[in-house]
């Protein structure tokens, strides 16, 4: 019996309430420094009786101490969480915060205001239903109010609370209100947000949060409360077709392959045609199990595991889809919002993460930045922290996506450094450049298996590498004789010999680098279909793009060879001198010097030539390969 | 003094349920939590190379150990789960934590910091920041460089405590587990950068969006066994600073003219018995928790001592590497 079954059996006498069902609504908060959102929340967080007796104590006592409201209760206590926030009294991370009325339950995302923080204010908005904006009345719409639309807008909501704060600051001057609303539903309009409330309120105080002011009878609109509860923001993603990013292939034992994902649109039931995407493999869903157990039909947002009908090849980062066919290109448009510190580069190429799928992408051209106070299109070279771009990307593998505007999960993605590994960049896909479903992959009727067969070995690709001088090529060199004498077929693609021919228009720069990896990598996969043993000895520093080979091909066909010699063993012993010009200066950007090089964590095979002699180092390999039936 | 006689429930810890009263439990709402645990479980088991499961026994443990065996099933979780134990836990969490691995078949790996056992460490004499930085944080660490793991999935909840709030699902710990509270990867939609440089890991927080009542509501619902530790029972406690702490073996020392008494209490929170809070009350099942909690009027770590020795003191331990 299975864990499903099990505990659904044991619950299935339990009477299951489904009346209690209200929604939750997510939303998130942003302004300016002091305009007042952390109290906002925290106000919003005490009159909805979820503060506890300690808690509320604890505020007490913290209000006396670090507030700011001379000893009257300071509600921003409540959610500027770390240490260093209490002690600026700003807020400068995404705090996330639960609260709940008879109607709706709420998750909040309470954001920074700070210009610099604006990666933070992304975040939350990234999650969000609804937004609710904080002027200060006594300044209006001001730039950050601008900024931070317009990354509502990018972001895709729809619906604001335009909350003016601090009335009581200007007298509750009706005038002055409708003024600043005015102004914003301009703004709004602009930026296609299409639902937008403005209420006058006094945090602190509480007016318009939960119960209307007496002090601003003019107002005859919603208090926040009454309007978060009531506003209608679903879309409907199950009137879409059916998209499951695949997460994880569930192979228990030889009778049982499932393909596990979480739903990001579209129903799904029992007998439905699906395929594979981009492969294309078409087959139909033959179970259904759910974490409430098996089932005939399935929702958005449900994480599910399908069985197919039929054994068709998927692994992580396909698409299984029902319906139309998702759009798949190598070439996208997309707008950016740049978070890290280290601008953008175009022509590096950075890790690319959407759904369940990741590949390297180079960013080949900034089409323009957008001036957030003005919204317009201007011409640049690079896209410093925080601000917004659109770009083309050249993706390594085509994607299966869907336009950001039409499903967020399939249309959003993730930039990695590949060296820092900070998330560099958030996206939403536009568009494709070009069709590359139009481009099948030729079908060829003899494969490699049964070359491999011919030549009696299995086709593999040998990766040394490691520092300058730590005799990659030299021990490469020694197993290519070794397994010609063997009557096996190898072929060997040296880093320095390549760069005098396919790669002789690359230089040193982090992208070009990538991009000489990328390049071998591709000649070794070729060699592999044809059934050879690929010998290559580079450098490779970066472990991403010896994992992009990895990726290129298949399980077990990449061995990783580590020629683990110490920098100082390389360097004293300097084959070609190359140490000693780097130590002058003359060689900037020196692997093991002044470039990082990241050992594998995981290496199939070390090798230390200060420990071990070539001769052995080839033999140990040959042993290798026998061992593992390559031979 | 003479070994105190504590009852302990040897039969399987399914709370008692046919009590005829209605059970308040929002259906959506829980599969919705759910549904994004269960992703985020698969997503650590594909992205790293050896994720572990942190079991600390507690309710919030057999809610993620629970929704890992669905997220997997019909398969087993492909990770093992590890204890750190302080030797001071109540006696029925070990109890049940053995018998849980081996009902679901599971590997438990069970870590103590033998170098604070033997230097003595204890919560009475050394007080319970340093009892708790050597025990559990430093034991924690061990543990994760001694066996190579590159990504700990834990329990904790974002509604906890306010430093908790802001931690990230893919919390990122540097190659000395320090967490930097300032320098946090953004985390968008649903997508995770679980990108590690050597030696660094990641916690990894499925249920950072469940609130204490979703925990509860969710064992309710899916009938999933607890200690019974959480269920009231007749136990021998003393006060101290105002919390009724459980005297679970012979192992604490009463102070001049304290004697147990039995009275009937139960925990919002389990960990080491001299540092966790009893309260009292009369709920012996699930649904009279549910009921008890939810006109509850103080939150679950005011049991805790460990969270009150300073001010921000928790956020102080979990740059430190604290779970």
């Amino acid at each position: 019996m299975s864990y499903h079954e099990a505990s659904t059996i044991a619950a299935a006498d339990a009477p299951r309430l489904d009346q209690d069902d209200r929604p939750t609504l997510r939303f998130v908060t942003c302004g300016s420094v002091d305009d007042g959102k952390s109290t906002l929340v925290g106000r919003l967080l005490y009159d909805s009786k979820t503060l506890l007796d300690d808690q509320l104590d604890a505020l007490a006592s913290e209000s006396k101490t670090a507030g700011t409201t001379a000893g009257d209760l300071d509600f921003a206590l409540l959610v500027d969480g770390l240490q260093a926030e209490r002690e600026q009294g700003i807020t400068i991370d995404v705090a996330y915060r639960f609260f709940a009325t008879k109607l709706r339950r709420f998750i909040v995302a309470d954001t920074p205001g700070h210009a610099q923080y604006t990666r933070n204010m992304a975040t939350g908005a990234s999650n969000a239903d609804l937004a609710v904006v904080l002027v200060d009345a006594r300044k209006g719409v001001i730039t950050q109010t601008r900024r931070h639309s317009h990354i509502l807008s990018l972001l895709g909501i729809r619906h604001v609370v335009l909350a003016v704060n601090k009335m009581d600051l200007i007298g509750f001057d009706g005038d002055r209100f409708a003024s600043i609303t005015a102004e914003y539903l301009t703004l709004a309009g602009q930026l296609g947000i299409s639902q937008v409330q403005c209420i006058p309120v006094v945090a602190p105080d509480g007016d318009n949060i939960v119960a209307a002011s007496a002090r601003m009878l003019w107002y005859e609109g919603p208090t926040i409360t009454a309007y978060l509860e009531s506003v209608n923001v679903a879309g409907d993603a199950s009137q879409q077709p059916f998209r499951l990013p695949v997460q994880w292939v569930s192979r228990p034992h030889a009778d049982f392959r499932g393909f596990c994902g979480r739903i990001a649109s579209g129903t799904i039931a029992l007998g439905d045609a699906v395929r594979a995407q981009p492969s294309g493999h078409q087959t139909r869903i033959a179970r259904i199990l759910t974490p409430a157990g098996e089932r005939n039909h399935a929702r958005p947002g449900e994480s599910i595991t399908l069985t197919l009908a039929d054994e068709i090849d998927v692994s992580r980062g396909d698409v299984l889809t029902a319906g139309s066919a998702a759009p798949v290109s190598d070439q996208l448009a997309a707008h950016l919002v740049w978070f890290d510190g280290e601008a953008m580069v175009t022509g590096r190429r950075y890790l690319l993460r959407c759904g369940t799928a990741s590949t390297g992408a180079v960013i080949t051209e900034l089409k323009h930045r957008i001036a957030i106070d003005t919204m317009a299109r201007e011409s640049a070279t690079t896209l410093d922290v925080n601000e917004i771009g659109y770009v083309h990307l050249d993706l390594d593998r085509p994607l299966v996506f869907e336009a950001y505007r039409d499903n967020r999960d399939m249309g959003s993605f993730i930039l990695i450094d590949p060296i820092s590994h900070r998330t560099a960049a958030a996206g939403m896909i536009d568009m494709s450049l070009r069709r590359a479903t139009n481009v099948h992959w030729q079908r060829l009727a003899v494969d490699k298996s049964v070359r491999a067969r011919l030549k009696q070995q299995r086709p593999c690709v040998l990766w040394f590498t490691g520092l300058s001088g730590a005799g990659k090529s030299t021990i490469a060199n020694l197993v290519d004789s070794r397994l010609a004498e063997l009557g096996r077929h190898a072929a060997l693609l040296d880093g320095d010999n390549l760069r005098h021919g396919i790669n002789r228009d690359l230089g040193f720069t982090n992208a070009e680098r990538t991009e000489n990896v990328r390049r071998v990598a591709e000649i070794a996969a070729l060699f592999v279909d044809a059934g050879l043993i690929a010998l290559v000895a580079l450098i490779s520093p970066f472990r991403s793009e010896r994992e992009l080979a990895r990726q290129r091909l298949e399980a077990g066909e990449f061995i990783e060879i580590h020629v683990a010699t110490p920098l100082a063993e390389c360097e004293r012993r300097d084959p070609k001198g190359l140490y000693r010009k780097a130590r002058a200066g003359q060689l900037p950007a020196f692997t093991g010097i002044d470039h990082p090089y990241e050992a594998p964590l995981a290496p199939d095979i070390t090798i230390d030539t200060s420990e071990l002699s070539s001769e052995a180092a080839c033999e140990r390999i040959i042993r290798y390969l026998r061992e593992h039936n390559y031979l | 003094m003479t070994m105190l006689e504590v009852p302990t429930i040897d039969a399987p810890a399914v709370p008692g349920m046919a009590d005829g009263k209605q059970r308040r439990i929002t259906t959506s709402h829980l599969r919705r939590l759910e549904a994004e645990s269960i992703h985020i479980l698969r997503e650590t088991a594909a992205e790293f190379r050896k994720p572990v499961m942190l079991y600390s026994i507690g309710k919030d443990s057999s809610v993620l150990l629970h929704l890992a065996m669905k997220a997997f099933d019909p398969g087993k979780p492909p990770f093992p789960l590890l204890h750190v134990d302080t030797t001071w836990k109540f006696r029925e969490m070990i109890a049940f934590r053995d018998r849980r691995a081996r009902e679901l078949g599971l590997d438990l790996i069970v870590h103590t910091n033998n170098d604070g056992l033997s230097q003595g460490i204890d919560p009475f004499s050394h007080g319970s920041a340093r009892y708790t930085d050597v025990m559990k944080t430093q034991a924690l660490r061990q543990a994760l460089d001694f066996h190579g793991f590159d990504a700990a999935i834990g329990g904790a909840r974002r509604d906890e405590e306010k430093s908790r709030a802001k931690e990230r699902v893919f919390s990122h710990r540097s190659a000395a587990h320090r967490w930097d509270p300032k320098n946090q990867r953004p985390e968008l939609w649903g997508l995770y950068n679980t990108r590690l440089a050597p030696g660094e890991s990641m916690r990894v927080f499925p249920l950072s969006n469940w609130t204490e009542l979703d925990v509860w509501d969710y064992i309710l619902l899916e009938d999933i066994p607890i200690v019974p530790l959480y269920l009231a029972a007749s136990r021998p406690v003393v006060e101290r600073d105002g919390a009724l702490i459980m005297v679970d073996d012979d192992r604490m020392p009463l102070q001049p003219g304290e004697a147990p008494q039995w009275r009937s209490v139960r925990f919002r929170t389990l960990g080491c018995y001299p540092l966790t809070g009893a309260t009292s009350s009369t709920a012996a099942t699930l649904p009279e928790i549910v009921q008890e909690m939810t006109a509850s009027r103080t939150s679950e770590r005011q049991g805790r001592m460990i969270d009150r020795d300073s001010p921000a003191s928790m956020e102080r331990k979990k740059a430190e590497g604290y779970f």
